[in-house]
C-alpha cells in the first residue's frame, strides 16, 4: 500500500523532531504559569501527583517487568511507593517554594524554578525514575518534559500521564507534564541542545551523560554506578551478609547503587560466606565461575540478555544448577585489573568476590574497582573501625558512601537517615555536575537579596524566618 | 544593491518606482505616503524582515494566513515530501489527496457537514457555498452583515461593503443581496421573513469590521430563524477557524452547527493557497445531480491538500490548544493593563481566544497605532471599514517570551499614537471638549492604577504626568521607520475610498 506521505528518514526526524520542539515551547507557557502558584498550591499539586503514582505502584511495577524483562513486580513496587509518597513526605518540610531570611548576615532568599526540566530516565529503573523526576520538578514548580528508555516508553509514558492528569486536577498549570510517546536517540540528542531547555536531568549511561553535558544547557547526570563493598576482620559478619544479600539481590540487581564487587579481608572471609550463604548467596566453584563467566561475557562483552534476570536462570543459561532459593551468585577472582570482567558494573545479581589479606590491600582493591568504572557513584564498607571507614572514604573515587548498611539504602527504602532518591549526582568523578543524591533542591536557584548593615532597615516578608535548612539556604 | 535572484534593485526607492510601473501604483503609493515602507524579505515563525534588515513581529498574519507562523518547518518538510508525489492534480477524476482532506474535513467539521467542494481562495469557496445554496433552496438571495467581508469574487463581492464592487459596477442586484446590521435579530427576521432567501452568510466574527463580538445568543438565534424562514446558515470561518479561538472552529464555541462552512487563508498554512466550502449532506445536491456543474483546476491542488491535512494535524495538537489559552490570557491581561494607562484612548478590548480588536477613541484611532506599532517593530492592521478598530491577532503558537516583548512595544506604541491624537484635538479644539464624563474620569485615573502594573508601565504613567517624554524622543520610537505626523497627512491617505485591505 502506497503512503499518501512517506517521508525519508531525515525528513522524518525533522518532522518528529517539530513535534516535541511544540512541547517544549508548551512547557515554557507552563513553567512560566507554574512560578507563580503559592507553597500550599505546589504542595497540594505534588501530593496529588505522589499519591496517584503511590496508588499505581503495583500496576505499573507490572507493566514496567513485562514490558522491559527486568527485574522484581514486588521490588519495582516498593521503590515507587518510595519515590513518590516517601519523596514527597521526605520534602514537604522543605522550604523549595517561597523566601527564606538570614537576620544575621541579612540576606533574604528567594525560591526560583528552573523553569523547564528535560529528564532522561532509563530502562532499568523506568517507572520509579520518571515518578520521582516528576515529583520532583512538581515540589519545585518545573514544567517537565520527560524522554523515556525506548526500551521502557509504554509504562513509562502510562506512569506520567497519571500523575500528569492528578497535577491537572489539583491545579498544575496545564502542559506541566509532559512525556515523549516515541522517543529515540536522535530525538534526545536534538532536544538537549534546544536553548528553552533549563536543565537536562539524565539517568544513564556515559554516552548518555557526555551528550547531556555538550548540549550547552546546564545538566545534571545521574552515572552508572559499580559498587565496591569493602568488610574488613572488624565487621560484624552476620549483619554485613544481610546487608549485602539483600542489597544486591534487590529487583534483581537493576539498582546502580547495588554492590558489584565484594572485596573481603581473609581474616572474616568464611564467617561471612557462611553468613552469605544462609542469606541465599551461592558461591561457583572455578568451574562455575569460569562458565558463569563464559556466559556472561562472549568476546568480553557483557551479555545483554541477563539485566535483571534472576540468579537461578543465570546459573541455568550458564550451564550449572544452584538450589532454588538462591538469589545471588558469588564470582570468586584474584586479581582485581581491567581484563577481568567481574570487575565491571553487573546489573544482575551476581556479585564478584576477591579476598584480601589487610584492609589497606581491600582499599587498593576497591579504589582499582572505580578506576573501571562507576567513578563518582557508591561504595559500601562494613566495619567497626572508624579509622579505615574514613581510610575507604577519602582513597575512593565514590561520593557515596555506605558504611555498616545496604547501599541500595535510601534507592530502595528510607530509614530516615538518607533522603530517598534514585537518581544519584556522580559528581566531578563521574562526569557530572552534581555529585550528591538528587533531590528538588537542585531544581531551584535562589535569589539572594543582600540588605545593607543597617538595622533600622526592616527586612523582606519572609515564609521561614526561622528553621533548620535557613542558614543552608542563604 | 538588493540582489533577489530573480530580479536586483539598486535601493528601496528603485523597487518602489517598479512597483508602481508594473503592480499597482495606488497600493505602493499609499503606504509611502502613511509613512510605512515596508517591503517583505525573509520572513520565518512570527517575524517580518523589511528589506533593510528592520524586524517586525506579525500579528497581522493576513487574517489568520500565517496562524502557524511564517514558513513553518513541518508544513514545509510536507510539502517537500508531497511534491516528491503529487501535483496540483486532475480535477477531473477522483483525487487521493482531496478525499484525504475531505474526510479529515468532515471528522474535525462540526454536526453533520461532510462533502468538501475546493478553490483556491476563500472568495471562490464563498462563491460555491452560495451557489450550493441557491441549488440547494432553489432561492436566490443571500442574507449578509453590512460592513461584512466574505472577498471579491463575483457573488462573495455582492455579500460585502460596496466599497470592493461598486468601483467595478459589480454590485449584486439588491433583490438577490440583502445586508442587515450584526447583531440585531430583528433585522434578521425581517430579511428572511419573505421566505426567498436561500442562505445567511456569516463571518463569526467580523474581521474587517473590527472584530465586534456577537452578543450572547445572537448567532443561535440567526441560525433559528435560518431553520424557521427555510435558508442555509454559511459559516465563513476563514479568519475565526482553524483554533484562533481555542476551538477549531469558533461557531462551535457559539453553540452552533452551520449548514455549510467555509476555510481559506490559515488551512493553507500560509505555504499553499487552498480554500474549502464543506457542505451538509442534505445540501450537496448538485454533487449528485452535476458533479461536473462547479470546477476549479487549481481549486483543491493535491499539494495545498497534503499541507492542509498537516495544518488540521497540528492544530488538534494538546499543545495548540495550550498554547491558545496562555497566549490568549497573557495578552488579554497585558492589554487591560495598558488601557488601564491610557483610558482616555484605548476604549475597548474585543477579545474571544487570539482574535482581538482594539478599540481607540477617534475616528481613524487604529491608524495612528498602526503606525506607531511599526515604528516599534510591530505589524498590525487597522480594520478597513472600521478605521477605529486595530486587528490583533496573535499567532497561536507564540512562545510565552515574545508575547512579553510584544506588550512592551504595544504599550509604547499605544503611548506615541494618544499623544500624537492628543496634540492634534488640542490644536483643534478645547481638551476635553468632546470627551465623556466617563473619558475625562478615566483620564485622571490614568496614573492612580501605578500600583497595579509593571514597573516599565509604572515609569510610563510618571513620564506622561510630568510630560518627560515626546512620541519623537523615545529611544524605540525613534528606532526605523519615518515619522509622518500630522492629521492632514493621514486624512489625505486614510479616507475610507483608500483603503483596501481586509
Amino acid at each position: 500500500m502506497a503512503e499518501l506521505i512517506a517521508p525519508d528518514a531525515a525528513n522524518e526526524l525533522a518532522l518528529d523532531l517539530a513535534r516535541v520542539r511544540m512541547m517544549v515551547g508548551r512547557a515554557r507557557w507552563a513553567a512560566g504559569a507554574f512560578s507563580r502558584l503559592d507553597r500550599e498550591r505546589t504542595l497540594r499539586i505534588a501530593h496529588a501527583a505522589a499519591e496517584a503514582g503511590f496508588a499505581r505502584a503495583a500496576y505499573y511495577a507490572e507493566k514496567a517487568v513485562r514490558e522491559t524483562g527486568f527485574g522484581v513486580a514486588e521490588d519495582k513496587r516498593t521503590q515507587i511507593e518510595l519515590c513518590t509518597r516517601g519523596t514527597f513526605g521526605y520534602y514537604r518540610r522543605e522550604l523549595l517554594v517561597g523566601t527564606r531570611l538570614d537576620p544575621v548576615r541579612r540576606l533574604v532568599a528567594v525560591a526560583r524554578p528552573a523553569g523547564v526540566v528535560f529528564a532522561l530516565t532509563p530502562s532499568t529503573n523506568p517507572v520509579s525514575t520518571v515518578l520521582f523526576k516528576i515529583i520532583c520538578a512538581l515540589l519545585t514548580r518545573n514544567a517537565i518534559i520527560v524522554s523515556p528508555h525506548p526500551r521502557a516508553k509504554i509504562c513509562s509514558a502510562g506512569a506520567a500521564r497519571v500523575l500528569a492528569s492528578a497535577a491537572l486536577r489539583a491545579g498544575a498549570p496545564d502542559g506541566a507534564i509532559q512525556v515523549i510517546d516515541e522517543p529515540s536517540l536522535e530525538l534526545n540528542e536534538a532536544l538537549m541542545c534546544d536553548p528553552r531547555i533549563d536543565v537536562i536531568l539524565a539517568t544513564g549511561g556515559m554516552s548518555v551523560l557526555r551528550a547531556a553535558h555538550r548540549s550547552g544547557n546546564p545538566a545534571i547526570g545521574a552515572g552508572p554506578g559499580n559498587v565496591p563493598v569493602l568488610v574488613d576482620a572488624t565487621a560484624d559478619a552476620a549483619k554485613a551478609a544481610k546487608c549485602i544479600a539483600a542489597s544486591k539481590s534487590f529487583d534483581n540487581s537493576l539498582l546502580s547503587t547495588s554492590e558489584s564487587v565484594l572485596i573481603v579481608e581473609e581474616g572474616i572471609a568464611d564467617r561471612l560466606l557462611r553468613h552469605l550463604k544462609a542469606y541465599g548467596a551461592h558461591l561457583c566453584s572455578p568451574v562455575e565461575r569460569d562458565r558463569l563467566r563464559k556466559y556472561l561475557f562472549p568476546g568480553g562483552r557483557f551479555e545483554a540478555a541477563v539485566t535483571g534476570k534472576h540468579a537461578v536462570w543465570i546459573a541455568g543459561q550458564a550451564g550449572f544448577r544452584v538450589p532454588p532459593k538462591t538469589k545471588v551468585l558469588l564470582a570468586p577472582f584474584d586479581l582485581a585489573v581491567p581484563e577481568e570482567p567481574f570487575c565491571r558494573e553487573k546489573l544482575f545479581p551476581v556479585l564478584g568476590l576477591c579476598r584480601v589479606r589487610y584492609a589497606e590491600a581491600g582499599i587498593d582493591v576497591s579504589r582499582a574497582i572505580l578506576r573501571y568504572a562507576g567513578g563518582g557513584h557508591s561504595a559500601a564498607i562494613h566495619s567497626r573501625d572508624p579509622g579505615t571507614i574514613m581510610a575507604f572514604a577519602s582513597a575512593l573515587k565514590a561520593l557515596r558512601i555506605i558504611a555498616n548498611n545496604p547501599c541500595s539504602s535510601g534507592t530502595v527504602e528510607s530509614d530516615g537517615s538518607r533522603a530517598p532518591s534514585i537518581v544519584i549526582g556522580t559528581g566531578y568523578y563521574g562526569h557530572s555536575s552534581v555529585g550528591e543524591d538528587i533531590g528538588p533542591h537542585h531544581l531551584i536557584n535562589w535569589s539572594r537579596i543582600s540588605y545593607s548593615k543597617d538595622a533600622g532597615e526592616a527586612l523582606g516578608y519572609c515564609d521561614e524566618p526561622e528553621g533548620p535548612q535557613a542558614k543552608n539556604a542563604v | 544593491m538588493y540582489n533577489y535572484g530573480f530580479r536586483s534593485y539598486a535601493s528601496k526607492e528603485d523597487f518602489f518606482e517598479r512597483s508602481k510601473t508594473f503592480w499597482n501604483p495606488g497600493k505602493t503609493q499609499f503606504w509611502k505616503d502613511f509613512g510605512i515602507d515596508l517591503v517583505i524579505d525573509r520572513r520565518e515563525e512570527y517575524f517580518l524582515y523589511d528589506i533593510s534588515g528592520k524586524r517586525l513581529i506579525d500579528v497581522h498574519l493576513n487574517g489568520g494566513t500565517y496562524n502557524l507562523g511564517h514558513r513553518n518547518p513541518e508544513l514545509i518538510a510536507t510539502l517537500i515530501e508531497a511534491m516528491k508525489r503529487f501535483d496540483i492534480g486532475n480535477h477531473h477524476f477522483p483525487s487521493l489527496a482531496r478525499t484525504a482532506l475531505a474526510e479529515e474535513l468532515a471528522k474535525v467539521c462540526p454536526g453533520e457537514l461532510q462533502y468538501t467542494i475546493y478553490g483556491s481562495a476563500g472568495g471562490e469557496a464563498i462563491d460555491i457555498a452560495i451557489k450550493t445554496a441557491r441549488h440547494a433552496r432553489q432561492r436566490r438571495k443571500i442574507v449578509s452583515i453590512i460592513k461584512a467581508y466574505h472577498g471579491h469574487t463575483g457573488l462573495a463581492v455582492c455579500t460585502g461593503d460596496q466599497r470592493f464592487s461598486k468601483l467595478f459596477l459589480s454590485e449584486g442586484a439588491p433583490q438577490d443581496f440583502a445586508q442587515v446590521p450584526f447583531n440585531d435579530l430583528d433585522a434578521m427576521e425581517r430579511a428572511l421573513k419573505g421566505r426567498d432567501a436561500a442562505g445567511v452568510l456569516m463571518e463569526t466574527i467580523p474581521a474587517t469590521y473590527g472584530f465586534p463580538m456577537p452578543k450572547e445568543g445572537y448567532l443561535p438565534g440567526v441560525k433559528r430563524l435560518c431553520e424557521k424562514y427555510g435558508a442555509l446558515y454559511i459559516a465563513d470561518e476563514v479568519q475565526t477557524g482553524l483554533m484562533r479561538t481555542g476551538q477549531m472552529w469558533a461557531i462551535t464555541k457559539y453553540g452552533v452547527e452551520p449548514d455549510i462552512l467555509v476555510t481559506a487563508k490559515g488551512i493553507g498554512g500560509g505555504i499553499y493557497p487552498l480554500a474549502c466550502a464543506v457542505v451538509g449532506k442534505r445540501h450537496a445536491g448538485w454533487l449528485k445531480q452535476d458533479g461536473f456543474g462547479h470546477m476549479s483546476t487549481t481549486g483543491g491542488a493535491e499539494l495545498g491538500c497534503v499541507v492542509a491535512l498537516k495544518v488540521l494535524e497540528i492544530c488538534q495538537r494538546p499543545e495548540v490548544r495550550s498554547f491558545v489559552q496562555y497566549i490568549s490570557e497573557l495578552i488579554g491581561a497585558g492589554l487591560r493593563e495598558i488601557q488601564a494607562l491610557y483610558r482616555d484612548f484605548f476604549i475597548g478590548i474585543r477579545q474571544n481566544g487570539l482574535v482581538m480588536g482594539l478599540e481607540f477613541d477617534h475616528p481613524r484611532g487604529a491608524m495612528y497605532v498602526m503606525r506607531a506599532l511599526y515604528r516599534n517593530g510591530v505589524w498590525a492592521i487597522f480594520s478597513s471599514l472600521d478605521p477605529r478598530v486595530l486587528q490583533f491577532k496573535p499567532g497561536i503558537l507564540m512562545p510565552r517570551e515574545l508575547c512579553e516583548e510584544l506588550l512592551d512595544r504595544v504599550e509604547v506604541s499605544i503611548g506615541e499614537a494618544r499623544r500624537e491624537v492628543r496634540g492634534l484635538r488640542k490644536r483643534a479644539r478645547p481638551e476635553n471638549a468632546r470627551r465623556s464624563p466617563a473619558a475625562r474620569r478615566s483620564a485622571e485615573l490614568v496614573t492612580e492604577v501605578g500600583h497595579a502594573v509593571g514597573r516599565n508601565r509604572l515609569k510610563q504613567a510618571r513620564d506622561e504626568k510630568t510630560g518627560a517624554l515626546s512620541g519623537s524622543d523615545h529611544p524605540r520610537g525613534a528606532a526605523g521607520g519615518s515619522s509622518v505626523s500630522g492629521d492632514e497627512d493621514l486624512g489625505r491617505n486614510s479616507t475610507g475610498a483608500r483603503t483596501w485591505q481586509n
